[in-house]
Order: structure tokens, then C-alpha cells, then sequence
């Protein structure tokens, strides 16, 4: 398949099907698990900033587990993950430790990055998650780079940037889907279009409607996708992941899902309707997959309350860690800025 | 070897040294305008000399994206001026990575920044940019002004595991001068003192190393003897090297081709007087652009571009 067979379609037929198996029951029950985790992470974190246990400000993923655990489903373990502001379920799903996680948000000398990113600007190497990113689309133009690098090293990794659709607007957005396209390179942009750039409407900022429409643009496939549905998150990258590690380039997948909660923790959301919430509750990914687990007979009321429990106690033990741990001595913050410091001042 | 000559030989040392070196910006296969990356793909191939469409957010980007996962990359930026079109790549980007990782991930890779006032290039042309980034922490600057100490840090730069910007003012890539023989490292935070004196220390960077010189001909004619020190790289600097001349001469003017008003310059005198401060007999004294867009119209030019002529007022004025 050639990317000028595909160009600018946003029909998922275009792809090679055959390409991807379809999830079987481990997959299935694995995804069910790590959106339980991803929306239990995500509670959890807005309870303790509630209550002043988390310093900053938040913005959290509860109502798009679909998108962090369909993508990080589709990869292998050594791929790459560039993320963005509201980016704890893509690290979480690629399989970072809650303990980190969880420390660095409380600014704990323990947090993966000792305290010094916090919640937007976490990174951990890893699992091939290369950062969080307080600046939107920032991640467009690094994902090219670190296509270049696994060219060079021939490792057949891929590297996914995932970004909001505010952030389709920005220049860095058609920067680095243009040069990964001109380049060919093994590169997969998804489009986590949660319908609102901070409090803007999508379709008070964004010319065009559909986000996905824009690879035509660049030559490549471009995929719109119900990111609400795990399945079909799971399937649209899984295309895009093996078309880039194929050598065939990069493809851009716009997943549309709704953000349960606010821009950030606190946002009074004056700017829409509380259906739109309540329309995010009646499509909830987990219930969704989970009705499908349980028309299959994969997952009975006790296993569902094992995955529970297990998830409770992982992130128990990430909250207990953190509460437990020492903040950093302020003087820390002089430390890792550069590898070498050949000087003394 | 003429400067240019001399940064060119410094690419193709490094990218035959370590195959994870590659080069990428605009029109370096062909090496336009200044010439430093002509014949590289020769050599290297189209793998590892990036000729990038004009996506100068892309371009430096991608090459920390390189960075981070494994390659050396070596940017062009064509003219220092265009930095601004990948401001949040330097500034918000690889300056903060390591730090806000907490030192999980290096970005190994160098900008080579291409700057300065000259030949009519106008305001969009002819900016030296580089304040900005000495107010940047993470990155480290280097401001090379001889064919030689542009091959040694450039080299130096390329095999630094953190960022490097390195500022080449684009008046010196026809200048010629030696270079050894044998490969030489220049390292950074290591000034130079090119010419010794002992009356006035003039610190001054690229250019106005060569005007500074210049400069102290002439006043050693009068029997002034002008001491003109080269930091070579602003961070890390080498203030030992700095406070050493002052402490001799006691008397201090600092070059250089940047605004006046929040520049380098300003930082450097802060630096000399925190060092020196019992050690002065003079204010220091600075040369720098008045504070304007670098103006098109020779004449224009001329009169905003700090020279010989405005080094010796300096020095004159230290001296009373």
C-alpha cells in the first residue's frame, strides 16, 4: 500500500486490514483493565488536589481512557510516546510506574523527575515516554526527530505524538506532519478531539470541521475515529502503527471523545452545557467495553471486582508512597540541567 | 583557512568520527549563503545531510526529537534571526527537558546560529540574538571569532552531551587564519587572551575581537598597551580568565555587536564588577549597538555598527 493510495481518506478501508488482528480476550480484558486504571489514577488525583495534597494546577483525562489505552494497546513496549498537558492515561497506559507518577505530582523528591516537572512535564524513559508537554502541538515537531533516530538505528519502533484538537491549529501541527510525510517517516499523530481548546469550541477555532481531513493536505491517510470506543481507537492506530513500521510514513488518526470534567480541576465550565458531560457518562468507554466482555462471557461480576480491587491497591500503594515520601531539598533545584558542568558558579 | 572553511572541516572531522552526527537546515547541500556545509553530502549522503524545507519549528524539533532518542544532530538556523520561528523548540523545549525530566533524558545536539550586522542584510538579517539565550538557562553559547577556535568549538560543541548554541558572525567566514594541524579542542569556558596589554582590558566577542584588535594597533601607537580577552563561550564562562585582566589593567571596556540595553555586555559588567569591584580604577566602559532594528541603508548601517573607531573612544574614555 502506497500513502498516495490513501491519500486524504478518512475511511478506514483504506488501510491494509489485514494488517491487524482483532483484540482477543487478553487484549480485551487488558484494556478493560488499564482504562479502569487510567480512570482510577485520574479520580484519585483530582480528589487529592481537591484536598491539597497536590501542589499546581491539574488537568486530568476522565472520560478519554479510550484514546490512552487504545493507543498504548497498539504499541510495543520499546515504542515511543510524545504527550501533552493532559497526559497522566497516556503515561499510565504505556505502563509507567504509578509511584512515580503519583510522587511527581505531589512534587516529592521521589516523583520520577524529583520534582522538577510535575504534572505537565513528566517524562519517563523508561517506557518510551518522552514527555508530557505544557506547550500544545509541542510534540508534532519533536515526533519527526525521533523518527529520524529510529531510521538510523533501524529498530523498527514507531512514535506516537498525541495532541488535542486546539493544537491542531498551531503551526507545529502542519510543521511536523509535513516534514514526517516528505520524510516517510514511522510516525503516527493522534488527535484526541475532546470538542474544546481550553473553553473554545471546536468549531469556534477550527476552520474545516474535521481535523482528520487535513492529512489529504500532506498525501497521507487521516482517519476519524469514535474515541470513545477502545476497539476502534485500538484498530485506527494499530493501522497507523503498522503502515509506519512497515516504512510506508506516518498517518494522522482524530479520535473524538468528551472530557468528562473541566480544562483544568476547578474550572467552573461556564462555557457548556452540563449534558455535554452527561452525554460523555452515557457513552463511557469502560461501560461500553465491558458490555461487550460481558456479551462474550469474558468477564463475570467477580473478575470485574478482582480488576477492582487490584487497581484500588496499585493505587493505594502510589498515594501511600507519595504521602510518605520527602519533598526535595530546595537546593535540589540547582541539579540536572546539564550532564557536564565544567564549571563551579 | 578562512573561518567558514575552518567550521566546515569541524562537520566533517565530527561526522566522520561518530556516525550518529547528522546536519539538517535549509539549503545546506548546497551550503547557501555562507558555504560552511557545501560538498558535506558529497561525503555523507542525503541521510546525513538534511536539506529541511523552510519549517525552522520542524527542523530544530526534530532534531531534539533525534536527540533524545539516540543521534547528534547538527542544526543549521541559516540566519540566527529565524530562531525566532522555533523559539519554543530552544527556549520551552531543549533548554528544560533534562531539568524538568529530572535528568532522564540528554539532548546532545548543537545549533550553529549564524549572525551578526553586514552587507546591507537589513532588520530580518542581522540580529545578534545572542542575550536571549544567555538568559536561557540550559543551553550553553559559545561566540567563536578565529578559524581555529571555530573548529575547536564547534567540535567541543558537537561532542557536549547537552545543547550548544554556537553564534558565527557571518562578517568572519571569509576571514582567514591558522588552524593546527593536528585535531584541537577548544573547550568551553576557557577564554583567550589575544592580545596582552597592560593598560585597558577590552573584552570582546567575534567580530568585535578582530575591531578590538584594530583598535589597540592604533592606541599602541600612543603608547597605550590595550589587553583584548575573548571569552570564546559565554556559558559556561571563564571568569577567572576575565577578572585575571582586570586585575592587571584596572581599567575595563566591553565589545560587543548586540543592543546595548539588557545585553551580554551588561551581564559581563556585572560579572567584573562582583569579581573586580576593588580592582577598578574607571567605570566600565561598553561598545554596543544603539538600541534599533539594524537598518538597511549603508550609511545607516554603518552608523549603528560598532567598530575600531568606537573601541578606541571607549578605551580613551577608560583611560581618564
Amino acid at each position: 500500500m502506497t500513502a498516495g493510495s490513501c491519500a486524504g481518506s478518512t475511511n478506514a478501508r483504506c488501510y491494509d486490514a489485514g494488517a491487524v488482528t482483532p483484540p482477543g480476550p487478553d487484549l480485551l480484558l487488558s484494556m478493560y483493565a488499564g482504562m479502569f486504571r487510567v480512570r482510577a489514577f485520574e479520580e484519585r488525583a483530582r480528589e487529592l488536589f481537591a484536598n491539597g495534597r497536590i501542589p499546581g494546577f491539574l488537568h486530568t483525562s476522565v472520560g478519554q481512557e479510550a484514546v490512552a489505552v487504545g493507543v498504548a494497546a497498539a504499541l510495543r513496549p520499546d515504542d515511543y510516546v510524545l504527550s501533552n498537558h493532559r497526559g497522566h492515561g497516556h503515561l499510565v497506559a504505556k505502563g509507567g510506574s504509578l509511584r512515580g507518577l503519583m510522587a511527581e505530582l505531589y512534587g516529592k523528591a521521589t516523583g520520577i523527575c524529583h520534582g522538577k516537572g510535575g504534572t505537565m512535564h513528566i517524562a519517563d524513559a523508561s517506557v518510551g515516554y518522552l514527555g508530557a508537554n505544557g506547550v500544545l502541538a509541542a510534540g508534532c515537531v519533536l515526533a519527526p526527530g525521533v523518527g529520524l533516530s529510529i531510521r538510523h538505528r533501524k529498530s523498527g519502533q514507531v512514535v506516537v505524538t498525541l495532541f488535542g484538537d486546539g493544537a491542531a491549529n498551531r503551526g507545529p501541527f502542519h510543521e511536523g506532519v509535513n516534514l514526517a510525510a516528505l520524510w516517510t517517516l514511522p510516525v503516527v499523530f493522534v488527535c484526541e478531539n475532546n470538542r474544546w481548546a481550553s473553553t473554545t469550541a471546536h468549531a469556534d477555532s477550527t476552520a474545516g470541521g474535521a481535523i482528520a481531513a487535513r492529512a489529504a493536505g500532506y498525501g497521507i491517510p487521516g482517519e476519524s475515529v469514535d474515541g470513545n470506543d477502545v476497539l476502534a481507537v485500538h484498530g485506527a492506530v494499530s493501522r497507523a502503527v503498522a503502515r509506519a513500521r512497515a516504512g510506508s510514513g506516518p498517518s494522522l488518526v482524530e479520535a473524538h471523545t468528551i472530557r468528562w470534567v473541566g480544562h483544568f480541576e476547578g474550572d467552573p465550565q461556564a462555557y457548556r452545557s452540563k449534558e455535554e458531560a452527561a452525554e460523555g457518562r452515557r457513552r463511557d468507554p469502560i461501560a461500553r467495553l465491558r458490555a461487550l466482555l460481558d456479551a462474550r462471557g469474558l468477564l463475570d461480576a467477580a473478575g470485574a471486582e478482582r480488576i477492582r480491587a487490584g487497581v484500588a491497591a496499585e493505587i493505594d500503594d502510589a498515594v501511600a508512597h507519595a504521602e510518605a515520601s520527602p519533598l526535595p531539598d530546595g537546593a535540589a533545584a540547582l541539579t540536572d540541567l546539564f550532564v557536564h558542568y565544567p564549571w563551579t558558579d | 583557512m578562512d573561518f567558514g572553511e575552518a567550521l566546515g572541516l569541524a562537520l566533517r572531522e565530527e561526522m566522520r568520527r561518530d556516525p550518529r552526527v547528522f546536519v539538517i537546515g535549509e539549503d545546506i547541500v548546497l551550503g547557501v549563503p555562507f558555504g560552511v556545509t557545501k560538498g558535506l553530502v558529497d561525503e555523507f549522503g542525503p541521510d546525513r545531510v538534511l536539506n529541511a524545507p523552510i519549517s525552522e519549528s520542524a527542523i530544530v524539533g526534530s532534531a531534539m526529537g533525534a536527540a533524545m532518542t539516540g543521534l547528534v544532530p547538527v542544526v543549521d538556523m541559516h540566519f540566527a534571526d529565524f530562531v525566532t520561528c522555533a523559539m519554543d523548540e530552544v527556549v520551552n523545549q531543549i533548554a528544560k527537558s533534562r531539568y524538568m525530566f529530572g535528568g532522564q533524558i540528554d539532548c546532545p545536539l548543537t545549533l550553529r546560529m549564524p549572525y551578526g550586522i553586514g552587507k546591507s542584510a537589513g532588520g530580518h538579517h542581522s540580529n545578534s540574538v545572542e542575550a536571549w539565550f544567555v538568559n536561557t538557562p540550559g543551553l550553553k553559547i559559545c561566540v567563536p571569532s578565529t578559524p581555529a577556535d571555530g573548529r575547536g568549538l564547534l567540535k567541543t560543541a558537537i561532542r557536549d552531551p547537552d545543547p550548544v548554541l554556537v553564534f558565527e558572525h557571518r562578517g568572519l567566514y571569509r576571514v582567514p587564519g591558522a588552524v593546527p594541524g593536528a585535531e584541537t579542542l577548544v573547550p568551553l569556558g576557557s577564554a583567550d587572551v589575544k592580545r596582552a596589554g597592560r593598560d585597558v582590558t577590552v573584552i570582546a566577542t567575534a567580530r568585535m575581537v578582530h575591531e578590538s584588535l584594530e583598535a589597540a594597533r592604533r592606541l599602541a601607537e600612543e603608547g597605550i598597551e590595550v589587553e583584548v580577552v575573548d571569552p570564546r563561550s559565554l556559558v559556561p564562562l571563564d571568569r577567572e580568565t576575565l577578572a585575571a585582566s582586570v586585575r592587571k589593567t584596572n581599567r575595563v571596556v566591553i565589545a560587543e555587536e548586540g543592543p546595548m540595553r539588557g545585553s551580554v555586555g551588561a551581564w559581563l559588567a556585572w560579572v567584573v564588577m562582583e569579581d573586580c569591584f576593588d580592582d577598578l580604577d574607571a567605570p566600565i566602559g561598553r561598545v554596543a549597538a544603539p538600541d534599533v532594528p539594524i537598518p538597511f541603508s549603508p550609511p545607516l548601517e554603518a552608523f549603528v555598527m560598532p567598530n575600531a573607531d568606537t573601541v578606541v573612544a571607549a578605551v580613551r574614555q577608560a583611560l581618564k
